[in-house]
């Protein structure tokens, strides 16, 4: 049996519908509650359940994204809170709302959850936006905007000697053509690398693929518990070990080419074997994570690299089929999409195992990763 | 002294701007354009048949989509009520005045309005008043184009006829 990041055992709880909105560049008529709604609507209806039915709702989403205080408690209007239920919210990408239900889920006293998260980045500056998530004093006044950040992590990458250019444009080139097989994708193509290192640079050394679309979006997952999961769904996606880390504020006290976070969630999800803090700088490590398919939340392409290096994903690793988040990047939407992606690869039975990654703050800051898999830890029970 | 300081720093100014475009939505894109024809448009809610104004789209009950569109009556309902006594910054209205909810004839939601052309002294629970318009080519998609409510000389609601919206 898997152990769960405190080394508990784990609850069987799997995810049992997933639902999104076409990712667009701008939503030009409907608000963040009439993005949501007919989403919400969807989860429900693909496994005949309605919001009486849930033990727990949790959302995800940002006050400085919408430009309203409080605007989750307005988002529950595509929900609906009569009768009173068990509610709660995370200023974070709706992964971490997950989070949180799965652990409530844990407690045994509840069976379904729905977990869903919106937002979006068209209506105000969002590097603006995001600079406010920086250390308050000596940092945001700077107004550093996330591409920067990104490019600064690219470069290291690059002065490391790890990775370069023509690796970034690899990822976005991957990512563009898979997304043509996804309906939601926003950014899809068919360019080769090389034809992509002829865009221009946004911020040196980031050309304008390796940087995510600005999107529009919502989405929203149901997970269930045991039984009750096998009786909504053909194939759940169980989820057999989930946890997430974070790293320092102070964005020069890192080393922005590694992300040890990633590996210790990883660890802590139980897809590695434990004790080792350290995280290859590069290749595949021996005891790298063995899925069928990962969906990793890397907005920047050069941060994909990173995350398959600390998660030492081999090549028979389907990384990002739905095009992650270089074809769609919804800020609070992409991570809960980066699990409902993959859960989905295990529902539709392309994938026995999957791992899904979601991430916040600045050059991979936080890290959350989820393990999912066609049967339970421990097997069936 | 440390290195020449010999004051703690206690407070820096990082002044902070960011600009949004607001966007009304669906639900509230039709109410405000029936505002610049001069009525009130609310929505129903398939299951509750509750009728919310100004309509968001969605029953915050039921959390489903609010299709059904219903035009709701140039009158209302105080149900409840305060007699503004108390300057403040940007008041554009002479106090006292009052602000009261009133429940529309035909909703299912109270909401805010200003009251006038009555004593403060004569405003009560129950009060029928109907909706002051701006002039027809003032008409504009915004909530300044309701003036004010007024007495509309009808006879006081019953208590229990709005008791549920209070």
């Amino acid at each position: 049996m898997a152990a769960a990041g405190g080394g508990r055992p784990v609850r069987p709880v799997a995810v049992v519908s997933f639902a999104q909105s076409k990712m667009m560049r701008r939503e030009e008529l409907r608000n963040d509650v009439e993005v949501l709604q007919p989403v919400i609507v969807d989860v429900f209806e693909k496994i005949g359940l309605s919001k009486d039915d849930m033990g727990f709702v949790c959302s995800g989403s940002c006050d400085y994204l919408v430009g309203a205080p409080f605007s989750f408690v307005q988002a529950l209007d595509a929900v609906g809170a009569w009768p009173p239920m068990r509610e709660s919210h995370v200023e974070m990408d709706g992964a971490f709302a997950l989070y949180e239900a799965w652990t409530q889920l844990q407690e045994d006293d509840i069976d379904t959850a729905l977990v869903f998260s919106f937002g979006r980045s068209s209506i105000s500056e969002l590097g603006r936006v995001l600079t406010l998530q920086l250390d308050p004093y000596y940092m945001a006044p700077l107004w550093p905007d996330p591409v920067a950040l990104a490019a600064l992590q690219a470069r290291a990458l690059i002065d490391a000697g790890t990775y370069g250019e023509a690796d970034f444009a690899e990822v976005a080139a991957r990512s563009r053509r898979d997304a043509r097989n996804n309906p939601n994708a926003q950014v899809t193509g068919d360019k080769t690398a090389q034809e992509l290192l002829g865009d221009d640079y946004v911020v040196a050394p980031l050309r304008r693929h390796a940087l995510p679309p600005i999107t529009d979006g919502a989405t929203a997952i149901i997970l269930a518990a045991g039984d009750r999961a096998r009786d909504l769904c053909e194939r759940p996606a169980w989820i057999t070990g989930m946890d997430h880390r974070i790293e320092t504020h102070a964005l020069g006290a890192r080393d922005l080419t590694i992300s040890p976070t990633t590996r210790r969630a990883a660890v802590g999800a139980g897809l590695l074997p434990g004790g080792g803090e350290g995280s290859g700088t590069g290749g595949v490590s021996d005891d790298g994570v063995s899925v069928d398919v990962a969906e990793l939340h890397a907005p920047f392409a050069p941060q994909e690299l990173i995350l398959r290096d600390a998660l030492g994903l081999g090549d028979a690793v389907v990384v990002n089929p739905s095009g992650g988040a270089l074809a769609a990047n919804g800020v609070m939407v992409a991570g809960l999409v980066r699990i409902g992606e993959a859960a989905s690869r295990i529902m539709d039975a392309t994938a026995q195992t999957a791992l899904a990654h979601a991430t916040s703050g600045p050059c991979l800051q936080q890290n959350l990763v989820c393990a999912l898999a066609a049967e339970p830890a421990g097997g069936r029970r | 002294m440390y290195g020449g300081v010999s004051e703690p720093v206690t407070m820096l100014a990082t002044p902070i701007r960011i600009e949004y475009e607001f966007t009304a939505g669906l639900a509230q894109s039709r109410y405000l354009k029936g505002i610049a024809e001069g009525r009130f448009l609310g929505q129903r809610c398939p299951k509750c048949e509750k009728v919310y104004v100004p309509p968001r789209g969605s029953c915050p009950t039921d959390g489903v989509p609010t299709t059904d569109e219903v035009v709701l009556g140039n009158n209302g309902i105080v149900t409840t009520y305060c007699v503004v006594n108390v300057p403040f910054q940007g008041q554009s209205i002479e106090i006292p005045y009052i602000c009261a909810q009133i429940l529309l004839d035909g909703a299912n939601i109270a909401f805010m309005g200003l009251i006038q052309e009555i004593p403060t002294a004569e405003i009560r629970m129950g009060m029928r008043v109907e909706a002051v318009w701006v002039d027809k080519k003032e008409l504009g998609p915004t909530m300044a184009s309701v003036k004010y409510f007024r007495p509309s000389g009808e006879p006081d609601a019953a208590y229990e006829t709005f008791s549920e919206y209070l």
